[in-house]
């Protein structure tokens, strides 16, 4: 293990910078968000989650696959793919680390998307220890533990020091071009800070949080349930949730005419949307319990059915804290887990 | 508030209630739709209440009954701007004002520095429990963005009221010191103040989702043949463009509820645009309150001989 003075943060940043584009917290207004880094700039060490995730450098909000020309009654179709820069992610957290995971099993499963995939070997991911968890935490209900963060860095503020460890080969060849900053040391510090955060982790508000029943064994009895009227009417049906969740990563492709052709684009969708699984013949969702129903069935049901049980939702928080009308995966889960067999 | 609702829904006399049902933490209300009288131990009402509940009506209303709905003054401006459009029936509805003293930001904790919050008690000074220790602040520092300039404690229309007297004498800031400053830039000064905030739009929608003024059927960042994208921002400008043409959508009819600002993910102050158009219309044709009552008398919607014509009007702009 490493460790630098935060008083040498600058440097740091300053260093991996030049190597490639950093990405880091930096406070915006009230708000924090990931952006790219400048010198002086605002970087946030302590406000836990970020509105929106890192995912916006791996799987963009919209992202051109092609673009067609056109002239006369020819049509030009035009390559618009580029290789990723090199660029790191500092500060990510344990559970956007882990929904970068999740996302690869999606896209980089047959058929690869290469956009993604290009991305996801450009960037380098710099996880940090959460030693403050939020209230509306509760990543440990999904196996991820916040205080060993893993991504291809994983560092520890403890105090005024930065503990630093390479996890991957990626973060070996970083860690080799800016050793010189960094002293050697030991884990004790990490484990201290540790053991002492554990306790808060102990009284997190979602801890004990039920998944026991959500399976896609019961796929049929959790789409009919009757949870789902009383829950629906309340949603607006805005697409907080889906565009500030780390997990979330349905797609839609859209033509924008530029006039003199048309540039072809990938961006989020968001079952929230009147227009989610909209196709020629129709749309097999036309309400809005059904589109509702869609997001929870999805993360909780269809998702670990299709990849080994592993949930759709990292445990982050954010739709806890950003629903307009305080709805959320939390209420979802208890309204339809075991402790309420419906 | 229970107790009438339990009496409304068990005698029949309405099939359902519209109010608010208590969550996981100290602070995540939820408007809900109950149905059933035994769930109204759920039912709460506290300074965490702040969403307007007046746009449920409009999907409550095409059910085939009588629904009670809990509205806090504010809430009733918007109710009666739906009533005068049409949008929703007043017969369908069974209106219980109730008092306020002001709705609370549990964002403005956070941004304060105050995080893992576990208890909140309510009270001139808020007693915040956390896990990493108790906090005291004053009530008036945690008040949502839209009670800092509060239209009073009257509610604009009702068939009983419950708790009115609990109403506290609410702040009367001056809601257009903020658009006055705007005004009085230079337009480069208030183009980059508008991009900068306006560049954070996500494009979720939740603004428009929660106005009680945007009820189109079908809104035009929805249809797909428009031209124009709903869930990202195809060019650059293409999220300035919503904000501007939902501003210009709602102008005359937005009762400035402030719910736009509140819902925003991105804390991008929407009702700014709103409140530029209000102070306009107010000084164009005279003071104007959409919501007042349910007439439908928007100056932009009724022609009157007195009117201006449009250029008299932009030159008559600072001598009114």
């Amino acid at each position: 293990m490493l460790k630098l003075s935060l008083s040498r943060m600058e440097e740091l940043f300053s260093r991996i910078n030049g190597e490639r584009t950093l990405y880091a917290p930096i406070q915006i207004g009230e708000q924090t968000q990931f952006t790219p880094w400048v010198p002086d700039a605002a970087v946030q060490m302590n406000r836990l989650s970020t509105v929106k995730s890192p995912k916006d450098y791996f799987f963009p909000h919209i992202e051109d696959i092609a673009a067609f020309r056109v002239q006369g009654k020819e049509i030009e179709i035009l390559d618009v793919r580029t290789e990723a820069a090199p660029f790191a992610v500092f500060g990510v957290r344990a559970c956007d680390a882990e929904s970068l995971n999740l996302l690869d099993r999606i896209f980089l499963d047959d058929p690869i998307d290469t956009f993604y995939e290009s991305k996801r070997k450009s960037g380098l991911i710099i996880t940090t220890a959460c030693f403050e968890p939020e209230e509306t935490c509760f990543c440990g209900v999904f196996g991820i533990d916040a205080l060993s963060p893993g991504g291809d860095i994983a560092t520890w503020i403890v105090d005024d020091t930065l503990y630093w460890n390479a996890l991957t080969e990626k973060g070996e060849a970083l860690t080799e071009a800016v050793k010189d900053l960094f002293e050697e040391t030991d884990d004790m510090a990490v484990k201290a800070a540790q053991e002492k955060a554990q306790t808060v982790f102990d009284k997190l508000p979602f801890r004990d949080l039920n998944l026991d029943g959500l399976t896609g064994e019961v796929l049929m009895k959790k789409f009919n349930s009757p949870e789902w009227a009383n829950l629906n009417p309340s949603c607006l049906s805005c697409g907080t949730c889906t565009f500030i969740c780390p997990t979330c990563h349905c797609y839609d492709i859209q033509d924008f005419d530029t006039g003199k052709g048309i540039q072809r684009f990938k961006c989020w969708d968001s079952c929230m949307c009147s227009d989610f699984t909209l196709m020629a013949h129709g749309n097999p969702r036309t309400s809005q319990l059904e589109r509702f129903r869609q997001r929870y069935m999805h993360k909780l049901i269809y998702f670990p059915d299709n990849n080994d049980g592993a949930y759709a939702c990292v445990g982050c928080g954010r739709c806890v804290q950003k629903c307009p009308i305080s709805m959320n995966i939390v209420k979802v889960i208890k309204a339809l887990g075991v402790e309420n067999d419906v | 508030m229970r107790q009438k609702a339990h009496e409304l829904l068990s005698s029949g006399a309405v099939g359902a209630v519209l109010a608010w049902e208590k969550g996981e933490l100290p602070y995540d209300t939820s408007p809900a739709v109950f149905r059933d009288a035994e769930a109204l131990d759920k039912m709460v009402y506290n300074g965490f209440c702040g969403s307007n509940l007046s746009k449920y009506l409009i999907e409550q209303g095409k059910q085939d009954e009588k629904v009670l709905v809990f509205l806090k003054p504010c809430d009733t401006y918007s109710l009666n701007q739906l009533l005068s459009e049409n949008r929703v029936a007043r017969e369908k509805l069974h209106i219980i004002g109730i008092g306020c003293k002001g709705k609370l930001d549990v964002e403005k904790l956070r941004t304060q520095g105050i995080k893992g919050i576990t208890g909140i008690e309510e009270n001139e000074t808020l007693k915040i429990q956390t896990l990493y220790g108790d906090h005291e602040l004053p009530r008036e520092d945690v008040l949502l963005e839209k009670c800092l300039s509060c239209k009073g404690k009257d509610h604009k229309v009702y068939d009983e009221l419950i708790g009115e007297d609990l109403s506290a004498d609410t702040e009367q800031g001056d809601k257009y010191a903020k658009v006055a400053e705007l005004e009085g830039q230079t337009p480069a000064e208030r183009f980059a103040f508008w991009r900068g905030e306006l560049s954070k739009c996500i494009r979720c929608n939740a603004c428009r989702n929660t106005c009680p003024s945007c009820t189109c059927l079908k809104c035009v960042f929805d249809n797909a043949h428009s031209g124009v994208a709903a869930k990202v921002n195809a060019t650059e400008f293409e999220e300035n463009m919503f904000h501007i043409i939902r501003a210009f959508h709602v102008a005359g009819r937005c009762s400035d509820c402030g719910e736009c600002s509140r819902v925003c993910p991105q804390g991008i102050p929407i009702h700014l645009l709103n409140r530029k158009f209000i102070k306009d219309i107010s000084g164009f044709y005279g003071e104007f309150q959409a919501g007042e009552t349910a007439e439908l008398n928007s100056p932009l919607l009724c022609y009157d001989l007195e009117d201006a014509e449009p250029n008299i009007i932009s030159k008559r702009e600072g001598d009114n």
